[in-house]
């Protein structure tokens, strides 16, 4: 065994917690920002995973596709199909308040699951689609993990350095504030359900986007293999956890979150085969009871929203700094 | 004419909350608008602003129907609102309040934040400028950086007029600005309103309980009751109408059919 073996279950944690990571970005955009309740997300990721699974294999006998593409081209098929699935949703699920919005969502996600299941023409129904290739998948299996790693941290690396942009930019600000308060947005002349929507489309693409950088891990997508569980709730306790409306919050959140739940399978699977299955539901026992005690002590999450106190013009306002200098344009009476 | 509502009517179940309103207001002017608690003053001002659309009649503003507009519309036409309940983004700094307000921001499409910054550092430095302007001329400078929803109701009374500031209004919907204000500040606000009415040219409409005020302020003062209008005319006149003591003082039965 060479030293890199040692790094064959890190590695495979991190690559989870990146791919977490744009699951987390998404949402909060959706949850953090725009105050929207999708609890939909393993629609959304299974879109973006068949997606690229569809444009990046060969062709196979009974199914559409493959078109052997790049996989870059998987990934940005990914999040445009999830972005679009998500234009209809959207455009009809929110005008629901928040916990209907979320009841639907969760229709919406199980009838992608049954569309994957069912329609043979377009995934492969049950059989699911294989042979998924993988950027530098040749090399042996430890560094072609270690590079795997490599290409989906450098992409969660660009996913927040852009969306960081766009929540400290105007649009972030505007969003918080159609969350905070809808009536005065809509008074102060926003355009409040295109924005909601541009918010849930792009939220919805970072899951598409999250989706396929899963399938080229997994090499493989079958309907079952996307967890609702795993893909949905866990991501909402990543952000609850983290902070909801502070982007390092959920990215913070994600990996905490994925180091309990794998340390805990770690765990049971010292247990005896009996106990096994009840150690399943233990564990999911365990990040329900996270959440209550989050949620009882510290509901604003690890790293909270920050009140912003810098714009984005050069020079940090204080009563003596930069906004002090500035001319007002009256005179006082 | 800056605004005319021609024969408005709302219902709100059996209840009829607007009822053949009609109402002229003169460019330029400080309209009060005096009635009753349920007189239909703030649904007026809903009517108006577009939060709720009329069951018949029409809105005209500069010469447009505007009718069917959705609010977010009527605002960019420089028709703009304060509530009555203060609406302030509550986790957002007053600052952040006031920014948020201005229009045609080019930081609000997704697509020049991520292609074309320079164009949005430069109109956000010029958002940040005005915003804090605003806050000098409405003396809430201190507390630029506190979150809204944790400054006083008073305070939170001033942003709302300073939010008005914060685009090119040209009618200024008022809806109690000094209910839960206290008198120091309630002369400061008065002034405000008179020097943004003087120095930019805004039409006010203001709904407001303080008939010191409304006196010092206003003319004309429209007094409703029952979702009509009552009587129009200078303030002393509209106080001394007997119509108008008997609507305050609810003689008539006042259920109308």
């Amino acid at each position: 065994m060479d030293w890199l073996s040692f790094t064959i279950y890190p590695v495979y944690l991190m690559i989870f917690m990146c791919i977490y990571g744009c699951l987390a970005i998404g949402l909060n955009i959706q949850w953090g920002y725009a105050g929207l309740f999708n609890a939909g997300l393993a629609g959304f990721f299974a879109v973006g995973a068949y997606t690229s699974a569809i444009l990046t294999t060969s062709e196979a006998a009974g199914r559409l596709g493959g078109f052997d593409l790049p996989f870059p081209f998987g990934l940005a098929g990914a999040m445009i199909v999830s972005g679009l699935i998500a234009w209809p949703v959207g455009k009809i699920c929110l005008r629901f308040r928040s916990d209907y919005l979320a009841i639907v969502t969760i229709g919406v996600a199980e009838a992608i699951r049954l569309v994957a299941k069912t329609e043979d023409w377009l995934t492969n129904s049950a059989r699911g689609i294989t042979g998924v290739p993988r950027p530098l998948g040749d090399l042996p299996y430890a560094q072609a993990q270690l590079a795997y790693l490599a290409i989906v941290g450098l992409i969660l690396i660009v996913v927040y350095l852009l969306i960081e942009r766009q929540a400290h930019a105007p649009w972030g600000r505007m969003m918080r504030a159609i969350r905070d308060n809808e009536r005065a947005a809509v008074a102060m002349g926003k355009n409040v359900p295109v924005r909601r929507l541009e918010a849930f489309m792009l939220g919805s693409a970072l899951m598409g986007l999250a989706g396929g950088l899963y399938v080229h891990l997994a090499r493989t997508i079958t309907p079952d293999a996307i967890d609702p569980m795993l893909v949905t709730f866990l991501v909402w306790i990543m952000v609850i956890l983290g902070g909801s409306g502070n982007n390092r919050g959920v990215l913070l959140g994600a990996v905490i979150v994925w180091i309990i739940w794998s340390a805990s399978e770690i765990v049971t699977d010292q247990l005896p085969a009996e106990f096994a299955l009840k150690a399943k539901y233990g564990r999911m026992f365990l990040i329900g009871l996270l959440l209550q005690i989050v949620l009882r002590f510290r509901p604003e999450g690890l790293l909270p929203e920050k009140l912003r106190r810098a714009p984005l013009s050069e020079g940090a306002l204080s009563p003596t700094g930069h906004g002090a200098r500035i001319q007002a344009p009256h005179k006082e009476i | 004419m800056i605004l005319s509502c021609e024969n408005l009517t709302l219902d709100f179940n059996l209840f009829r909350a607007i009822d053949n309103c009609s109402l002229s207001i003169v460019e330029g002017s400080i309209t009060g608008l005096i009635g009753p608690n349920g007189a239909g003053k703030t649904t007026l001002f809903n009517l108006i602003a577009g939060a709720l659309h009329p069951k018949s009649g029409r809105i005209l503003y500069r010469g447009e129907d505007i009718t069917a507009l959705s609010p977010d519309r009527r605002f960019h036409k420089g028709l703009v609102r304060t509530f009555q309940i203060p609406h302030e983004f509550h986790l957002m700094s007053v600052l952040e309040n006031l920014m948020v307000v201005a229009p045609a921001q080019p930081g609000e499409s997704l697509f020049r934040n991520w292609l074309d910054f320079g164009a949005v550092k430069r109109a956000e430095s010029e958002t940040l400028h005005r915003a804090w302007s605003t806050l000098e001329f409405l003396e809430l400078t201190h507390i630029a950086h506190e979150r809204a929803g944790q400054i006083s109701g008073g305070q939170k009374k001033l942003l709302e007029l300073g939010r008005t500031m914060m685009t090119d209004a040209k009618l200024v919907l008022l809806d109690e600005p000094a209910a839960g204000v206290n008198r120091t500040l309630l002369r400061k606000l008065e002034e405000k309103i008179a020097l943004l009415h003087r120095e930019r040219n805004y039409t006010f409409i203001l709904i407001e309980h303080d008939m010191e005020m409304i006196e010092r302020l206003c003319d004309p003062v429209i007094c409703m009751a029952d979702g009509q209008v009552l009587i129009e005319g200078d303030f002393h006149s509209v106080r001394s109408d007997p119509r108008v003591l008997e609507a305050y003082l609810g003689e008539t039965s006042g259920a109308s059919a």
